[in-house]
């Protein structure tokens, strides 16, 4: 599905990725740990296409299409959405009608016919009650005035309309209390498929003991310097990111 | 400029012969006095305080002909788009300053929706009572239009009745060949407990420029309620000068909206005089323009006694080299206590060369008031676009949702359904996209 080949990328000349192979299969939860200034939400956003990253070498192949080639809303159409770790305020413009610009400009790509109302509202309905949104969510401004936690679920509740091939999702866990934490992480899995792939980026191991990874890998100076499986992780909570910095001076 | 102001001295002298037995008494002496007025000012220059944004030679120079034939007549059908659709309305429709009672429908039954001219000659007491008592004496353009008052749209809603439907003035200027000008006046009186709404709009349907010098005067009696809205979305070769000064009295609420997406040229001076307490007083605006245009708002609140509120709302959108200027100045006077006044002024440019001038003036002189006000110029939030564009939404679709959200709150008092859509619709192609706008 998503093949990354010795992705190198920086921003204002300054070099992050360092050489970045991934491969994501349909069905795969991958998650991405790594310290502070690794370069995870560099990988993210040039996955999904920030302008501002420039692209220095190696290519991301997605469903065997280039994705470098395209805009950010055509890599949407292709099925890829992000999940923000700082989702933006939108004042003026409502839960209900961004989700329904985004549903309908996806299907206009696509060339099919717009959402019926209806539809989109029983959609809608379905999606809120497995998030558990209230119904007044829907008509105020995306994101504005949002707690953390609400922020956080109106990203998964986008998802959960989009039904992305691959979701990717950005630090979703930071500013979500327990609770907040389980719904997010209940209603990822829900999503989940044996056709779709979620990428998990992350800091902490903490919501890899909800939504289970098949994969680890940790991230490291513009590098993944190790790979495994979902023991990784629990290493890694044990022991800090040191143990993983000096093997690399080791090595 | 100068050579305008020549053929406009002349021109009231025949204006005066043509008036014949009208050219007399207290009206005139009103029109009399302004013309003396502006012939002593001239048109006002960069060098006016309130003109310093603003260049009016560029608009000032073309020979416009002053006095228009009625030769021309207008199909309905040529100037359909104009109304609200789906909307039952009464309507005021002036083709090249004549009135036209066949694609007008007018009532003197519970209220007056008529033409000022049949005012001056049906109610002497009306026109002398009202005529040029709310318009500032100071402003040349609007002494240019009273000067030349004769016709435009009188309403007059009487006491305890409500307008059982929206009322649309609609002024065409046709093709004559050449350059010509335009001065409509109207009269409007809210009185006690009455309540209307009023949709003004004026549009070219000529090759040449156009000039529009609109004086409007609104009186809303205690306890009134009248909700004025102004589209100015003509074409690129009209301009349009606009003086609307509001009386109001204790306990009425007036809202004016003034939405300029078109015109080559618009200048709107609009003046809010509060003359007793508790009214609430409402100022709107929308300007979205491009390539080639110029909007500049003028407004004032004059609080003059205790106890009133007003909230004012502009949002600005500038392209390619357009020019915007807000100047909006809030007077409270000494004695003006518990004051309520908010101002705010939005505004985007979306290119370098795109400018605006932004002026709030606030003067207080009262001390147990409540005033605030704000201005911001930006561009488009970068880190919006990208969220909006990774949902899937493509970039100039995002642009205009967000332009589209940024002005939308200053339609926030327009209750008119039919209106309300329209303005969307103007807006979103205004904007250059299809999007159900409806938010």
């Amino acid at each position: 599905m998503l093949k990354i080949s010795n992705l190198q990328a920086g921003i204002e000349g300054k070099e992050i990725l360092k050489g970045i192979d991934l491969e994501v299969k349909p069905g795969e939860v991958h998650a991405i740990m790594g310290p502070n200034g690794s370069g995870k939400s560099t990988l993210s956003s040039v996955i999904a296409g920030r302008e501002d990253y420039e692209v220095n070498g190696g290519n991301i192949d997605f469903e065997g299409e280039d994705l470098l080639d395209l805009g950010p809303d055509e890599r949407a159409h292709k099925g890829i959405f992000l999940s923000f770790q700082y989702p933006v305020e939108i004042p003026g413009v409502t839960v209900t009608n961004f989700i329904k610009t985004a549903i309908n400009e996806s299907r206009k790509a696509k060339g099919e016919e717009a959402m019926p109302a209806n539809e989109m509202l029983k959609k809608m309905r379905e999606k809120m009650s497995l998030l558990e949104i209230d119904n007044a969510f829907l008509s105020r401004s995306l994101n504005e005035g949002f707690s953390g936690g609400e922020k956080k679920r109106n990203e998964i509740f986008q998802m959960a309309m989009l039904e992305p091939k691959l979701a990717i999702l950005d630090e979703t866990d930071s500013g979500l209390d327990i609770d907040a934490l389980r719904i997010v992480a209940n209603g990822v899995n829900k999503l989940k498929s044996k056709n779709n792939a979620v990428i998990v980026i992350t800091h902490y191991q903490r919501l890899l003991d909800y939504i289970v990874p098949d994969f680890v890998h940790v991230l490291y100076k513009g590098r993944i310097v190790k790979s495994g499986d979902k023991t990784l992780a629990h290493e890694l909570e044990a022991k800090g990111y040191d143990w993983i910095k000096e093997e690399r001076v080791e090595g | 400029m100068e050579a305008l102001k020549d053929k406009l001295e002349s021109s009231f002298l025949v204006f005066e012969n043509e008036l014949n037995g009208q050219a007399l008494g207290e009206v005139h002496n009103r029109r009399k006095e302004a013309f003396e007025r502006f012939v002593e000012s001239g048109f006002p220059t960069k060098r006016h305080e309130e003109w310093k944004y603003t260049n009016l030679k560029p608009i000032l120079k073309h020979d416009y002909r002053v006095f228009l034939s009625d030769d021309n007549t207008v199909d309905f059908s040529a100037i359909k788009k104009f109304f609200l659709s789906d909307t039952d309305t009464y309507k005021l429709v002036f083709i090249d300053g004549y009135y036209s009672s066949w694609l007008s429908e007018t009532t003197h039954e519970k209220f007056d929706i008529c033409t000022f001219s049949s005012m001056l000659t049906k109610y002497r007491d009306v026109a002398e009572k009202y005529f040029n008592k709310a318009l500032p004496k100071e402003e040349a353009l609007a002494s240019v239009n009273t000067a030349f008052a004769k016709e435009g749209a009188f309403i007059r809603i009487k006491r305890n009745q409500t307008a059982d439907k929206p009322v649309e003035l609609i002024f065409i200027t046709t093709d004559h060949g050449v350059e010509t000008m335009s001065q409509p006046r109207n009269l409007v009186v809210v009185e006690e407990n009455a309540e209307v709404s009023i949709l003004e709009r004026h549009q070219s349907l000529s090759s040449k420029p156009v000039l529009t010098n609109v004086a409007t005067e609104i009186f809303a009696l205690r306890d009134s309620r009248l909700n004025y809205y102004k589209i100015q979305n003509d074409v690129h070769t009209a301009s349009l000068i606009d003086s609307t000064s509001v009386k109001q009295y204790a306990n009425s609420s007036v809202t004016v909206g003034t939405f300029a997406l078109g015109n080559k040229f618009v200048r709107n001076n609009l003046n809010f005089f509060l003359e007793e307490e508790y009214t609430q007083s409402y100022l709107d605006g929308i300007t979205i323009i491009d390539e080639g245009q110029t909007v500049d708002h003028h407004t004032l609140v004059d609080h003059k006694v205790p106890n009133c509120y007003s909230d004012e709302l502009y949002k600005g959108i500038y392209d390619a080299n357009a020019h915007g200027v807000f100047n909006g100045k809030v007077m409270v006077h000494p004695h003006a206590q518990k004051t309520n006044a908010f101002q705010q002024n939005n505004n985007i440019l979306l290119t370098d060369k795109a400018s605006i001038d932004t002026k709030p003036q606030l003067e207080i002189y009262a001390d147990d008031v409540k005033c605030s006000h704000g201005c911001t110029i930006g561009q488009l939030d970068d880190e919006a676009l990208f969220y909006m564009q990774s949902r899937g939404i493509p970039e100039k679709e995002a642009k205009a949702l967000l332009l589209y959200a940024f002005a939308n709150d200053s339609l926030r008092n327009v209750k008119i359904p039919a209106l309300r859509k329209k303005l969307n619709r103007q807006i979103a192609n205004k904007l250059n996209v299809n999007l159900d706008f409806e938010l």
